[in-house]
Formats: structure tokens, C-alpha cells, sequence
């Protein structure tokens, strides 16, 4: 049992784990307070949000395909990309990082038993669940066309029926807010003794910034949406004019949150990337502090740039200058950790293992999304580029690309942890590079089409911007095949991978002390942390140092 | 330059000198992130082949950042960001400050057509006519949702916010036609909300601005004695033509036959119409008159209820127009049944 008593050549799967234990009828998993089962179910959950979101960005780029109509009507296509935005944003990329793989890996990383309040963490799955069958109730009934964005008055006006996608999206910020306190009281409270702040993982800090984003900024979006529901179930003058209301209040509402919500989804990504490169070069992260701070650098500023969304809405230039400004300091606490990722590699022991090689991947999308965020905030460009494909390449570089290079990177670094058995390396790689070509042609030709002025959410376009499109729907295609990869061997590997072990990156990360999978209460002993988390300089040795004598209790 | 750069980067062409300056910034900032994107992938990738993996139990030396690097790591983006910013926020407020001297332009936006309207009386939809080398300023607002007034040429952009007017300017700086596009996402119509950038030479544009002014004068002061609208020519048909061009009816109705957002008006006229909820009705003047007042009230079956109401917005006299127009477009071939949905074949759209 103890990894360190067998020969560690020869990897061992953990007999008695969170799988088995306290039992494995379906029953037990619904009603589970377990940390790990519920990330697990959070995992498979917004996997398959994602694989229907991308469904629907399928369906998009075929009609796009041509200038004119191509297999769907106007009113389809308006609710496609509605429907494409809010499964992306609501069901995967806010909740998949942080509810998933967060809740699995960082009571481990802290050596405690479990997060500080399971009861909540159960109801905020359900909570999600909730949400999601009623936003799903919403798009068979009817589906919205107002865009993920419902700006009003269109979305108050509106004759698609757009209350249960709001209501949907309402329920689940409740799921984000109770999965974000619960973080950041387990942060606090339930460190193993010895982990004082400086020795916290990186992981942590991020998902510990972007946890606080999450309960200061989703109970704004909570609120506009309400609002939005009752202008369009009730009509009462909030937002259209026509009643009396302010449209471009709901803006400012509407981007308090979203923007925010930007680094919701990037801060876990970047939390996934400070462990991976750690790890796969065997080196210290070069400025620990910088990372660290830099996060809670980021989920600050990000409260600060939301007027940045409206340069071109008849915002006073003074206003657009602040914001201006203010959006470029996100652009540098991007910067400090893309320069401290990248010299953390100096002197390494670098191997180019799955995880490693959507590592690079992210750092392309992360650096070139950024820059365009900044050329973005220099005000005159973004008159040019506002609401055109330039935008939409920019925020997918940035978030989409980034959190899903960060996804497939956890996906396939902490596999071994969550099951015990290893994705096979050579596929690995295979759709590591076809994801991210095919992400790249799907986006670059979009920045083209920015420039160009093709304004996005275009149901038909003029024919010059027609071999552009083509030349991203073919992108697409092959960045829908990588994925396609990825989800079957991930499904071959749970039954049939090979065996993990404890740790078979030969990692240093805390959570790679316990054996894989990790017994339901996570440490058989409670860890005694008397180093940093990412330490590579003395001899390798099984991380982390456990307590001398076994202790048959449990001190968290 | 100038030319290489915008036709690597797909920019349209620059029809006035503030577009010639936001492409010199985007040339600007081009480079410098390529430069700087690849100093750091250069890096990354020497780093990589330099530092390869020889055992599983590598030990690698702790390295720290001393002072100088976090100052490199923050200075150095810092001082590029705010570089681009010095020049691109000054354009930006040259766009918020049009000149004393500019001539105004009402712009409307509404589902889905652009109405210009100049001082002294002309107006026009979807074709905006401005003179080359003269400031213009465009007093912009929406009668329904957002909408935004996007020429990409002028690399000009700005929201019709309903309930309130924005403005911005431009000087075309040469003679064409140029592209305009609604930007802000307005419903079905949203990409057919199209319009055209006009600039005529200065005489041109006098010329014909003074055309348009004497077309509505006699029209008032025929319409003076009665108070109605009286249409300035005689036959009802060109009229009702030219009436259902300007409210844009025709964006959505087709008058060849061809399927569209709502039914085609050819051959409408006492075609027998099977409604959405299963009733059928003869389209009839009466019918026809309701459907521009209420038209919500029968939607006919396979389409959408996206029309907005013509109630005071059409005189009676145009109203009229409208219908005799419905009723000239006839064909010869027998066609009773009703109306079919929207069924699209893939055609490319002429630009």
C-alpha cells in the first residue's frame, strides 16, 4: 500500500480507492460527499456539454460554409450560435476546470480529507444539473436568438423564448458561487500542517483567485439576468427604451460580470499550466511569488475593465481611456507569467510528454490572443475590430484556446491520478497536434475576416469573404476529428490503459503522494509539508515527506 | 509599405486619412508582437533542445528571479502597451471631436435597413451620399434595437442606441463606393442589413443634394392645401413601387417569385393562404391592409412573426399604393395553393 515499500519501478493499482469504496452502485455516487466522485461527475458532465457545444459550432461552420443559405434558415443559425455560447461558456468552460479537476486534485494537494463543506459541493453539481436541464428545456422549446450576450432591447423583445436559457444560466451561477466559497474556506482552513502560504501549489493560487472572482462577480450576472427575465415575461422598463428603461445599463451589468467571467475560465487554465511545466521540466517555477501574485493581480484588475466591451456604444472618451488602460495591466500580469513560465524551462530536465506538448500549445494561444487583447484596448483599433470575426478569433484564442489547451493538459497529466491507469502516449500526441492545428485554422482565418470587416454573428455574407470561411470550416473539421481522438482512446484507457502507479510522471506536486486512485479519505497519514511544492533540487524522492510514524487517524 | 502591409493583413482599402493612421498603428503593433512572440517561442524552443531529459530522476539546480528579471518582466510589456496606447488613444479622441464645420447626417437603424436623412429634407435608405473631402458628421440613433453603423473603409464604427443619439465623423478622402454594415447583432435580418457609402466629387454631391431638395418642395406645397401626403407622380403602381423600396418591404418580400423571410408578393393577390394556425384566408385588400397594420394578427404557415406594424407609418394614399403594386405583380402561370415556407438553396448571395 505504501508506495514506498514496493519496488517503484513497477507501478501498483491502488486496490482499495475512491471507486470502490463505500461502494460502487449508482446510488452511492449520486449521493456522494466525496470530493474526487464529485469532480468525476462534474468531468463527465461537462465533457459532454462540451462535445454538444461543439455540435452546434459544427452546425454553425457548415452554414458558414457558403455566403448564402447552406443548411439552415436565418432564425436556426441566430439560435445555433446562442446556443453554441451559453453551452460553452455556462456548461463547460466556467465550471470544467475548477469543478472538475479542481474539486478531484485540491483537497489532495492540500492534504486534507475533503473540501471544507461536501454537503455544498454536493448541491452545487446539482445545482449545475438544474441549470443545465433547464437552459436544455429552453433551447428544445423554442431556443433563444439573442446571442450568449442577450443584450437589450432585442432580448426583451424578442419573440423566442429566452426566460428558461436565463433562468438556466441563473440557477448555474449558484452552482459557481457555492464550488468558489468552498475553495477558498478549504484554502484557508484545511492546509496540512507545515503548508504555510509560500509552500501552497500554484494550482491552488490561481483557482483560489479565480474562486473569488466567482462569488464577488456571478451574483451581478444573476441579478441582470433576472432583470432581462421579467422585462420579457412582464414588461416593465428596465432596459428598452421604449419603456422607459437604459439599454446600455444592461451592458455595463451585463460586462461587470462577463468580463470577469474571462478570467474565470483562463486563471484555472493558467493554474493547470504553472503544474504541468513544474513538472515536466523538473525545475522550480522561477518566480513563485510573481505567479502567485500575478493571479490575484489578474482576478483584481479584472473587476476594473469592463468598459472596455463598450468603446464604440457612445462611451465618453475619458471613460475609454480608463478602461483602456486598465485592461492593458491584465495584459501585463499575463505577460509576468508567460516570461516565468517560459524561464522555468532554463536548466530544466524538459520531457515532451502529452501534457508538455498542450502546454506549448497554450503558450501560442495565450501570447497571440493576449497581444490582440491588448492591440484591442488601444481604443482606435477596437472601433475597427468591435463585434467583427477579429473579436471572435480574439476571445477564442484567449479563452477557448487556452482553457481547452489547459483541460486536455490536466486531462491527460492527472488521468493516472483519478483512474490509475495511463493514456497512451503515441495517440496522445497525435491529437495534441491536430487540436491545435486545427484550432489555429480555424481562427487565424478569422483574424483575416476581422480585418476585413466581416461583422460576426452573419447569417449570410458578400462572396469576398467566402474562401476565409471555407478555409476555417476545414479547420474546424480537424480540430472536431482531434477532439474526437482524444474522447476515444480517454474511453479505451479506462479499462484497458496501462497500470499508473502512485506517480508516474515522477512528479513532485503533493497530490502525487497518495496512490493512485486515492483511497477515499486521500491520505492514509496526514502529510507534514516541510517544503515547497514544486522542488526538484535535492535528490528526487517520493513526494511529498509523510508524517515519520503512521497515524491511524486522520487530523483534518 | 503602406500597400504590402494592408493587402498581408486583408485590411479594405483606407477612404480616408484616419483609416490610413489606424492601419499604421495596426502595422505597428503587427510587428512588435511577432517580434516579441518570437523571442519568446525562440527561447522556449532553445530552452527545450537545449535541456532534454536524460533520467527520470534529473536533479536541477533552484533558480530565482533576482530584481532585475521582474523588472524586465514588467517593464518590458508595460512600456510596448503603453507605447500603442499613446498613439492609439489620441485617434480615438480625434473620432470623438468632429470638426465645427462638418455637415450633419441623421442616421436611423431599424430592422433592417439604414434611413439617412440630411438637413433641409432628403432622405434616403441604405445609400448614403457624401461628398468627398468634406467633414461629415452622422448623428446616429435606432427606432427598435441596437444596431451599429460600420463602414469598414473608414474603419468607422459606432452603436444606434435606441432612445439616444451617438455621433461620429469621417472626411472621405477619395470618390467609390464602399461597404456598410449593421455590426451590433439586430435579429433574422441582421446580415442583409446592408447599406452603401456613396462619395461623389464635391460638385456631384451639390448637385444632386439640390436635385432632392427641389423634389420635395413641389411635393409640399402640392400636399400644402390638403394636409395629406400626395404622391408626386401618377401612377399608383410606381408609386406603390417606390413607396415599398423605401420602407423596405422588399428587403423581406420578394417580387420575383423567389422564397424569402416573408411570402413573396408575387402572385399574392387572392392567392388562397394557409395560416399559421390552420386556417385559410384570400388574400385580399383587406387582408393585405391588415397584415401592414397588424401582422401579427394572420401569419401565414412556415413563416415567422418578425414584421413590425406600419400603423403611422404609411398614409393611407401609400397604402393604397402598396396594395395596387401587390395586385400589377401577377403572373401567368396558374398558382392557387399557398404559399410555401422558407426553403433555401445553397446560391452564393451577390456582394
Amino acid at each position: 500500500m505504501n508506495p514506498s515499500l514496493v519496488n517503484p519501478d513497477v507501478p501498483v493499482y491502488n486496490p482499495r480507492n475512491y471507486l470502490n469504496e463505500p461502494a460502487t452502485g449508482l446510488r452511492s455516487w449520486l449521493l456522494t460527499l466525496d470530493h474526487k466522485r464529485i469532480g468525476v461527475m462534474f468531468l463527465i458532465a461537462t465533457t459532454i456539454s462540451l462535445f454538444l457545444g461543439g455540435v452546434f459550432a459544427l452546425l454553425i461552420r457548415i452554414e458558414l460554409l457558403t455566403p448564402g443559405p447552406t443548411i439552415m434558415d436565418a432564425m436556426t443559425y441566430n439560435r445555433m450560435f446562442t446556443l453554441h455560447g451559453v453551452v460553452m461558456i455556462f456548461l463547460f468552460m466556467i465550471p470544467a476546470i475548477p469543478s472538475g479537476f479542481g474539486n478531484f486534485v485540491l483537497p489532495i494537494m492540500l492534504g486534507a480529507r475533503d473540501v471544507a463543506f461536501p454537503r455544498l459541493n454536493l448541491l452545487s453539481f446539482y445545482l449545475y444539473l438544474l441549470g443545465a436541464a433547464v437552459a436544455l428545456y429552453g433551447m428544445i422549446h423554442g431556443g433563444a436568438d439573442t446571442g450568449w450576450t442577450f443584450y437589450a432591447p432585442y432580448s426583451t423583445t424578442t419573440i423566442t423564448k429566452v426566460v428558461p436559457i436565463l433562468l438556466g444560466a441563473f440557477i448555474l451561477g449558484f452552482s459557481s458561487i457555492l464550488t468558489g466559497l468552498n475553495f477558498i474556506v478549504t484554502t484557508h482552513t484545511m492546509r496540512a500542517p507545515g503548508m504555510t502560504w509560500m509552500r501552497v501549489p500554484l494550482f491552488i493560487w490561481s483557482i483560489y483567485a479565480t474562486s473569488i472572482i466567482q462569488i464577488l462577480a456571478t451574483p451581478v450576472l444573476g441579478m441582470s439576468l433576472l432583470l432581462v427575465s421579467v422585462e420579457h415575461a412582464f414588461g416593465w422598463g428596465i432596459f428598452d427604451p421604449a419603456r422607459g428603461g437604459d439599454p446600455v445599463l444592461f451592458q455595463h451589468f451585463f460586462w461587470f460580470y462577463s468580463h470577469p467571467a474571462v478570467y474565470i475560465m483562463v486563471l484555472p487554465a493558467m493554474a493547470v499550466i504553472s503544474e504541468v511545466v513544474c513538472t515536466f521540466s523538473r525545475k522550480n517555477m522561477f518566480g513563485y511569488k510573481a505567479v502567485a501574485y500575478s493571479s490575484l493581480g489578474i482576478a483584481f484588475v479584472g473587476f476594473f475593465t469592463w468598459g472596455h466591451h463598450l468603446f464604440t456604444s457612445g462611451q465618453s472618451a475619458v471613460d475609454a481611456g480608463i478602461f483602456g488602460v486598465l485592461s492593458m495591466l491584465v495584459g501585463i500580469f499575463t505577460a509576468i507569467k508567460v516570461f516565468n513560465w517560459t524561464a522555468t524551462l532554463y536548466k530544466g530536465s524538459i520531457s515532451f510528454k502529452t501534457p508538455f506538448a498542450y502546454f506549448a500549445g497554450f503558450i501560442f494561444f495565450l501570447v497571440f490572443g493576449g497581444m490582440t487583447g491588448v492591440a484591442l484596448a488601444t481604443v482606435s483599433l477596437d472601433v475597427h475590430w468591435q463585434d467583427t470575426y477579429f473579436v471572435v478569433a480574439h476571445f477564442h484564442f484567449i479563452m477557448v484556446g487556452a482553457t481547452m489547451m489547459a483541460f486536455l493538459a490536466a486531462l491527460h497529466y492527472w488521468f493516472p491520478k483519478i483512474t490509475g491507469r495511463m493514456l497512451p502516449e503515441g495517440w496522445g500526441l497525435v491529437g495534441a497536434v491536430m487540436v491545435i492545428l486545427g484550432f489555429n485554422f480555424t481562427f487565424i482565418p478569422q483574424f483575416l475576416l476581422g480585418n476585413m470587416g466581416m461583422p460576426r454573428r452573419y447569417y449570410a455574407y458578400p462572396a469576398k469573404f467566402w474562401p476565409l470561411n471555407v478555409a476555417s470550416t476545414a479547420g474546424a473539421t480537424v480540430l472536431a476529428l482531434g477532439l474526437v481522438v482524444v474522447l476515444v482512446y480517454t474511453l479505451i484507457s479506462l479499462k484497458w490503459g496501462p497500470v499508473a502507479g502512485s506517480n508516474p510522471w515522477h512528479s513532485r506536486g503533493f497530490e502525487w503522494g497518495t496512490p493512485s486512485p486515492p483511497p477515499v479519505e486521500n491520505w492514509e497519514t496526514t502529510p507534514v509539508i516541510d517544503r515547497g511544492p514544486h522542488e526538484y533540487d535535492e535528490g528526487a524522492t517520493v513526494p511529498p515527506t509523510v508524517s515519520p510514524e503512521p497515524e491511524p487517524t486522520h487530523a483534518s | 509599405m503602406n500597400e504590402l502591409m494592408r493587402r498581408l493583413l486583408f485590411l479594405p482599402e483606407q477612404a480616408s486619412d484616419y483609416a490610413r493612421d489606424v492601419d499604421h498603428l495596426h502595422f505597428f503593433i503587427i510587428t512588435t508582437t511577432m517580434l516579441a512572440a518570437t523571442g519568446v517561442f525562440a527561447t522556449a524552443i532553445f530552452f527545450f533542445l537545449r535541456w532534454r531529459r536524460r533520467s527520470d530522476s534529473d536533479v536541477t539546480p533552484r533558480i530565482e528571479p533576482t530584481p532585475i528579471h521582474e523588472a524586465l518582466f514588467i517593464g518590458t510589456p508595460l512600456v510596448l502597451f503603453l507605447i500603442w496606447f499613446a498613439i492609439g488613444y489620441p485617434q480615438y479622441v480625434r473620432l470623438q471631436l468632429p470638426p465645427k464645420d462638418a455637415m450633419d447626417v441623421f442616421v436611423q437603424g431599424k430592422k433592417w435597413m439604414w434611413k439617412f436623412a440630411y438637413p433641409g429634407g432628403p432622405n434616403s435608405v441604405d445609400t448614403l451620399r457624401v461628398p468627398v473631402g468634406r467633414p461629415v458628421r452622422l448623428l446616429i440613433t435606432s427606432r427598435d434595437v441596437i444596431h451599429s453603423f460600420f463602414v469598414p473603409a473608414l474603419r468607422l464604427k459606432m452603436d444606434a442606441v435606441p432612445g439616444r443619439y451617438t455621433q461620429s465623423w469621417f472626411t472621405a478622402n477619395k470618390p467609390g463606393r464602399y461597404e456598410i454594415f449593421c455590426a451590433e447583432y439586430c435579429g433574422m435580418g441582421h446580415s442583409a442589413m446592408l447599406g452603401e457609402l456613396v462619395v461623389l466629387p464635391a460638385a456631384e454631391f451639390d448637385t444632386w443634394l439640390a436635385d432632392q431638395r427641389r423634389g420635395d418642395k413641389a411635393v409640399a406645397q402640392d400636399s400644402a392645401s390638403t394636409g395629406e401626403t400626395v404622391l408626386a407622380a401618377g401612377n399608383l403602381v410606381a408609386d406603390g413601387e417606390r413607396v415599398a423600396a423605401e420602407q423596405g418591404c422588399l428587403k423581406c418580400h420578394s417580387v420575383d417569385g423567389s422564397r424569402h423571410i416573408g411570402p413573396t408578393w408575387v402572385d399574392l393577390y387572392l392567392r388562397q393562404e394557409k395560416l399559421a394556425d390552420g386556417r385559410i384566408i384570400v388574400a385580399d385588400e383587406a387582408y393585405l391592409t391588415r397584415s401592414m397594420m397588424d401582422p401579427a394578427a394572420d401569419i401565414v404557415a412556415g413563416f415567422q412573426n418578425v414584421m413590425p406594424t406600419y400603423q403611422g407609418k404609411l398614409t393611407p394614399p401609400e397604402v393604397a399604393a402598396i396594395v395596387e403594386y401587390i395586385k400589377s405583380l401577377k403572373t401567368s402561370a396558374v398558382r392557387s395553393g399557398p404559399s410555401a415556407g422558407p426553403v433555401y438553396e445553397p446560391k452564393p448571395r451577390q456582394p
